[in-house]
């Protein structure tokens, strides 16, 4: 993975196949701190207390048909080159929380990348089914994108519609370059 | 704490409104991104993004996207499977955006299957 926006991507589809609803993605930076954050929390079916210690060995998934799981290995992977460390609470009645922590100038810390893409192509695969809350807060300045107040503007009209997502992404793109720079 | 600004969506919901006749389960096409994590490191999301932005530019408005995990051909990534109403479904592999496009022209819009990219044809026609 290039970038975190692909890891955001690719966990979020774990959420996805849990079954969930509602995936909230909370970004923090804090630049007084040099710490990077990035929780990705669902309400998906969780999971089951033997599974969890195998968790992070890439040769090990519960998918049927399928001998390796790489998403959560690779973020890991991405956190500790970074110094920093992945966090995974479960369980089967809440749900999955996955806490990634980076040093935010660590020369191996890989770039946000693309936020937006990330954020309108999960919109358009599965937007009418799931809801995602984002939040990203640089240093005080704070931006949030939930497609439950979206929806609740858009009535009848479908979130996935290509006008729709075309103005949603130049929004969120205007937005996240806008505490951006104010956070810098 | 900063919203999104909607001030205009208003505005483009009525003009969509008015516009868009797609409802549920009456979409001409279906076209799924495998979006595994061998789909997404090898550029699944850039394919998905040309789709949405072809969709847009050429005002289709009765083709769904969606997304799927991982489809078993990790060395075949990014791949896509085109499904036209009452044909089977068309798997492409190891696409770039230029094959992407003239995929979308081909298929989508003309409904010719693109051969020299496709893996397979349903599940017994394999190329």
């Amino acid at each position: 993975m290039q970038d975190i926006s692909l890891h955001i991507l690719d966990i979020v589809e774990n959420s996805i196949n849990a079954g969930a609803s509602l995936i909230e993605v909370t970004l923090d930076e804090y630049l007084k701190n040099n710490s990077l954050s990035l929780k990705i929390r669902d309400n998906g079916k969780g999971i089951e207390k033997k599974n969890i210690k195998n968790i992070l060995d890439p040769f090990y998934t519960t998918k049927k048909g399928s001998r390796i799981g790489l998403g959560l290995p690779l973020l890991a992977q991405a956190a500790e080159e970074a110094g920093g460390e992945l966090k995974i609470t479960s369980s089967v009645e809440t749900g999955t929380e996955i806490t990634a922590v980076f040093i935010h100038d660590h020369i191996d810390r890989k770039p946000l990348g693309d936020i937006s893409e990330t954020l309108i192509d999960l919109v358009a695969a599965k937007g009418l089914k799931l809801d995602i809350f984002y939040s990203h807060n640089k240093n005080g300045n704070s931006f949030i994108f939930d497609t439950r107040e979206i929806k609740k503007e858009l009535r009848d009209v479908n979130i996935n519609n290509p006008e729709i997502l075309k103005f949603l992404k130049k929004r969120i793109k205007e937005s996240l370059n806008e505490i951006k720079e104010k956070g810098d | 704490m900063k919203k999104l600004k909607i001030g205009d969506l208003e505005k483009i919901r009525e003009k969509v409104r008015k516009t868009s006749n797609l409802r549920k389960g009456q979409a001409r096409a279906n076209i799924t991104v495998h979006m595994g994590t061998c789909g997404i490191a090898a550029g699944a999301r850039d394919i998905m993004s040309m789709l949405l932005e072809e969709i847009e530019r050429n005002k289709i408005d009765d083709v769904l996207v969606t997304t799927s995990g991982c489809a078993g051909f990790c060395s075949k990534e990014p791949m896509i499977t085109i499904e036209i109403k009452g044909e089977p479904p068309v798997k492409y592999g190891d696409l770039t955006k230029d094959r992407m496009k003239k995929i979308f022209a081909e298929h989508i819009i003309k409904g010719n299957i693109v051969e020299k990219f496709a893996l397979a044809i349903g599940s017994e026609h394999t190329y």
